[in-house]
């Protein structure tokens, strides 16, 4: 079953929080393969964690 | 030389700052700052000159700013009802597929040598509501586990998680229309 773009953008979220299942990395990087925005979404997901880290500092 | 009590002194601006941003309340802020200072000035010798001033300073903040949330929890200051800012609406479609191409944010790591770029990320920040902004600071800033997080402010795991993907939502959100599209 295909991830939508929706739930792609939760577990990257959530991939910040907690350990995601193998399942759970497995789908989202063959969503990764075929969907530009979601990729740049982890990107940007990534860079915002380093940005505040920063903050500040 | 400066007195250590000045040197401490210097530092209330940028804890203020600091301590706001977390609490989202002016007085609550002014007051967890005070605190600092005074425990701060009482505790000096455990600063040693060892590190630097701030790092130790913020570092005894940090623990007024837990007990200061954790507080107005226990009061139910904090359990006020927030405004749902739902952006799933906006940016899926029905069938949860983007409903607009996501641009690619330009040489993003230049942003991180420009004091501009993180004045727009504080002022982002700041117009989080406040219990996101709380759990996304409590998570990205202090460091602190989902789990301490879903106790501190007393809402469900799930909860909290949806609390960070709003924050991370929005913040983007901001990021790209005042920041990398501005650019």
């Amino acid at each position: 079953m295909m991830l939508s773009c929706k739930e792609v953008t939760h577990l990257v979220s959530q991939g910040l929080d907690r350990r995601l299942s193998a399942g759970e990395r497995l789908r989202m990087r063959l969503h990764f393969l075929i969907c530009r925005g979601c990729t740049r979404f982890q990107q940007q997901m990534q860079f915002l964690r380093v940005a505040v880290r920063r903050l500040g500092a | 030389m400066k007195s250590f009590a000045s040197r401490v002194e210097d530092e209330r601006a940028y804890l203020l700052r600091y301590a706001s941003l977390q609490l989202r309340d002016r007085h609550a802020a002014e007051d967890v700052v005070q605190e600092t200072l005074l425990a701060a000035l009482a505790g000096e010798a455990g600063f040693g000159g060892r590190s630097n001033l701030r790092t130790w300073l913020t570092g005894i903040l940090k623990h007024k700013i837990v007990d200061a949330i954790r507080r107005a929890a226990r009061d139910g200051t904090a359990a006020a009802a927030e405004a749902d800012a739902d952006f799933d609406e906006l940016l899926f479609n029905q069938r949860g597929h983007w409903a607009a191409a996501q641009p690619a944010w330009p040489d993003p790591d230049a942003s991180l040598e420009q004091a501009q770029f993180f004045a727009v990320l504080e002022e982002c920040l700041a117009r989080l509501p406040a219990k996101t902004a709380q759990a996304f600071m409590m998570r990205e800033h202090l460091g602190l586990e989902t789990g301490d997080i879903c106790k501190e402010l007393g809402v469900t795991p799930t909860h909290c998680w949806v609390l960070l993907y709003r924050a991370r939502m929005a913040l983007r959100e901001c990021l790209q229309a005042n920041w990398f599209s501005a650019r």
